[in-house]
């Protein structure tokens, strides 16, 4: 079992100095909200992750969740946790405050996020879905459903999923089968929904369902879909829980990782049709699941970060720990000491620092992107976070892989061992490159929609502006390797850009074949642009004699690090991307 | 019944405390600061009153530049009404502390003052009773509970033998215990509710109290590291050694 403490200075480093918060906040009408306001709620959050939420991770492990006669049962203590986590307001940081939300920018909601997932991935996934089921209602829902839902959804008091999947239907959404049928002044929804994360539990009394079905006439494909929403409860006429819905978990998967987190076979209508209510307008269901797609695959992305620094917090402590070495006066010294050791842990801190600055930087476009007054700006921040969110979710939780594998390495056998808690961080993160779109989906996604869709137009803006950061590394005389090596990388940026314009209307299996290394590519370039700034802020603050100077140093010894190992995976991206899809397409199926 | 609570910015307990190379004190720069642990039981119990209905209003001052200020806010976010900043760019000692502090009790008038029985950086342990001597007030020193009864207040202390339970008439000075309450999770909307209450900003000028200090610091050095231990091959050995090289028998 591994402690977690919030990285409160990088985090606090990453939005002052690279998000630009202060300005943020004044820019796009947040009033009376600052840092100084966020570092108090980060400091709060950060008191409630590590001491209630972090020692129960472990637990959550361990024991898993029940299937009963009642429903699933969640690990013990979660409850507890759950109403701690809920009257502290928590789950209102981001909503609307017509809903008694607190009205707060994403990218500090990202910041609070964070805590919560390092601290405890699989409970914190309950209040996650319930913002995105919030977000659904909240933009596409009627007055009605509004009002009746929402304040008790943002309050925390009811719970929210989101019933994608059918067994038949995974990426291919297309292929659902479940149905509504219009009864009244509602519908009867029957069919399968597999895969939904926190689908019952008794932390809370009311769930309400977020579900994809067709209607009787409606057409085939994806333009057939609607959203509904299932309360595990009907209310009363107070709007209180009072009569069971047709709705049940039929059965919880049993899971590589994120053990606490029950994932329900949810079954609607087994008798006459479980009661739901339409969302929006007939048809359009996945278009309004769209609108949340950046949010929610940036937060797994976010998911990538936490896990990963809660992965380097376990590795650093027991290699500040593990005696596994002897001085001449035959003293012992720990493994820290071990330059290969070093190696490993100052790859999983390069890493997960660039991957937190991304992530931020990412969720920032959010807000920008949601607020900005001039029609053009609202163009450019939109452009780029819909850029940035198939590589803040490809890119971060693809490393997290390596940052929980390495996190083991450090561990030696004792991190094959459960009980050093270094395995378990392992596992959890195994789910994130697979769930909210795969790696594959985030691929095709940035050079199909993001990339080929736009003729490369929003990628030029960002390697123009990541040109910016290039020269100003060059002018200064410490950074000047720093420069050419970010220099390099950008040029395989520019190479790899003009390569898929180029050769995508040549080879249908082009852009396919050589996605997820042009992904690749592109997160580690953006990781050393951020780390690139990162380096020359700290810098400015060294010379004013402002911020701590040990963190501020590790700082730059941190970016260096990430220049001269990471950044060069670039230019082997490059060189696999230019070969094309040869030697991926040239086999039969029966060859393989 | 209006409590005042007295609280003080420190240095993080999480944070690993360095000494500035000189010797000349603790090094605080850019380090990460908080609310002292038994102050934050003090506002707990303050804010605990509150709630009961034993007090109507839960005043927090604190002494110190203007980061201090932060303190008082998270202490608000917790529940206190209203804060005062006593502001002064000097550490003062704890009598000029209790001097500050009996000033703003002679203003405010509180039935209750509740502070923590020591800071954590300086651990002194003794503004709480400077400050009851300077009122001539009764005080109820290491506090493990609290009760108002009326016009006076159950003290439980915790004492060498045990437990202490004394009877104070009110207005009382009471320090905290850790074992006193387990304070509370600031709360999302309160620590955004908190930025908006009054926190009033005075000088020691203002309440006329001239700051001077009695001691002075002369030196600051880190604890010596521990040297790795070694093996005796017998209990001989071992004696030998503590009598003749460790000189402890």
């Amino acid at each position: 079992m591994s402690d977690y403490k919030h990285p409160h200075q990088d985090a606090e480093f990453v939005l002052n100095e690279l998000v630009g918060f202060d300005d943020l906040c004044a820019a796009n009408g947040f009033d009376d909200i600052n840092f100084e306001l966020a570092s108090a709620i980060l400091t709060e959050a950060g008191k409630l992750g590590s001491e209630v939420l972090a020692p129960l991770n472990v637990i959550g492990d361990n024991q898993g969740v029940k299937l009963t006669e009642q429903g699933v049962e969640e690990t013990a203590g979660f409850k507890e946790a759950y109403q701690q986590f809920a009257e502290g307001g928590w789950s209102s940081l981001i909503a609307d405050e017509e809903y008694e939300g607190q009205g707060l920018p994403n990218v500090l909601c990202t910041a609070v996020n964070e805590i919560w997932q390092s601290a405890n991935m699989a409970f914190a996934l309950c209040p996650l879905l319930t913002q995105g089921a919030v977000e659904a209602i909240a933009h596409h829902g009627s007055e009605e459903l509004k009002q009746t839902y929402l304040p008790k959804m943002v309050s925390g008091e009811w719970t929210g999923t989101m019933n994608l999947t059918e067994p038949d239907a995974g990426t291919d959404l297309a292929a659902i089968k479940t149905r509504a049928i219009p009864n009244g002044d509602h519908y009867l929804i029957t069919g399968q929904k597999i895969f939904i994360t926190w689908g019952d539990h008794q932390m809370t009394d009311n769930t309400i369902h977020l579900v994809l079905a067709r209607l009787p006439d409606a057409p085939a494909g994806v333009k057939g879909i609607s959203l509904f929403v299932v309360p595990k409860f009907l209310l009363d006429a107070e709007g209180n829980p009072g009569v069971r819905n047709d709705v049940k978990c039929v059965s919880v998967e049993h899971k590589l990782g994120i053990h606490a987190s029950p994932t329900c076979v949810m079954s609607y209508g087994d008798k006459e049709g479980a009661i739901g209510y339409l969302v929006g307008e007939a048809n359009k269901g996945l278009a309004y699941m769209f609108t949340m797609m950046n949010c929610a695959r940036q937060g797994v992305g976010l998911q990538g970060v936490a896990i990963a620094e809660r992965s380097y917090q376990q590795a650093l402590d027991y290699a500040k720990e593990r005696l596994q070495g002897t001085n001449k006066d035959g003293s012992r010294f720990a493994i820290i000491k071990f330059p290969d050791v070093r190696r490993m842990l100052m790859q999983m801190k390069s890493a997960t620092e660039a991957m937190r600055a991304l992530a931020f930087v990412g969720a920032a476009e959010v807000d920008r992107a949601g607020r900005a007054q001039d029609e053009a700006d609202q163009r450019r921040h939109q452009a780029r976070l819909e850029l940035l969110t198939p590589i803040v979710k490809g890119w971060i939780t693809e490393l997290s892989q390596e940052i929980t594998y390495l996190g083991t390495q450090v561990n030696g056998g004792m991190g094959f061992i459960e009980e050093t808690g270094s395995a378990q961080h392992y596992r959890d993160a195994r789910i994130l490159t697979i769930y909210e779109g795969t790696t594959g989906i985030q691929a095709l996604d940035l050079v199909g929609r993001k990339t080929l869709l736009n003729k490369g137009e929003a990628l030029a803006e960002l390697l123009a502006e990541i040109e910016e950061t290039v020269v100003a590394l060059s002018k200064h005389e410490g950074f000047a390797e720093q420069g050419a090596a970010l220099r390099e990388a950008l040029e395989a940026g520019n190479t790899a850009r003009s390569w898929l314009l180029e050769n995508a209307a040549k080879d249908p299996a082009a852009a396919g074949a050589v996605s997820v290394h042009f992904m690749m590519l592109f997160g580690y370039l953006c990781g050393g642009w951020l780390m690139g700034q990162s380096a020359l802020r700290a810098q400015t603050l060294l010379d004013a004699g402002e911020g701590d100077p040990e963190y501020l140093k590790a700082k730059l010894v941190t970016a260096q690090f990430f220049s001269e190992h990471l950044l060069p995976r670039t230019k082997a991206s490059l060189e696999t991307i230019q070969k094309g899809s040869a030697s991926i397409m040239a086999l039969s199926e029966d060859q393989f | 019944m209006k409590v005042l609570v007295a609280v003080k910015r420190v240095i993080d307990y999480n944070v690993k405390v360095r000494v500035k190379p000189d010797n000349s004190d603790v090094d605080l720069a850019n380090v990460k600061m908080a609310l002292n642990p038994f102050c934050e039981i003090a506002v707990e119990e303050a804010v605990r009153l509150k709630e009961s209905g034993a007090a109507s209003e839960v005043v927090v001052v604190s002494i110190g530049p203007k980061a201090c200020q932060e303190q008082i806010r998270t202490a608000l976010a917790l529940g206190a009404d209203r804060g005062i900043q006593i502001e002064t760019e000097e550490l003062p000692e704890s009598l000029s502390v209790a001097k500050l502090l009996a000033k703003v009790v002679e203003a405010e008038q509180p039935g209750l003052v509740i502070l923590g029985k020591q800071s954590i950086d300086a651990d002194n342990n003794q503004t709480g009773q400077m400050l009851g001597a300077l009122l001539n007030r009764p005080q109820g020193t290491f506090a493990s509970e609290v009760k108002i009864d009326g016009d006076s207040v159950n003290v439980t202390r915790e004492v060498d033998g045990g437990l202490q339970t004394l009877n104070l008439k009110l207005p009382a000075i009471v320090t905290t215990d850790l074992r006193l309450n387990e304070p509370r999770y600031a709360k999302l909307p309160d620590i955004m509710k908190a930025k908006r209450k009054p926190l009033d900003v005075k000088t020691p000028a203002d309440l006329g109290v001239d700051l001077k200090n009695h001691t002075r610091l002369l030196k600051v050095s880190a604890p010596a590291e521990r040297q790795a231990g070694i093996r005796v091959a017998s209990v001989d050995e071992l004696i030998d050694k503590l009598k003749n090289e460790a000189k402890v028998l």
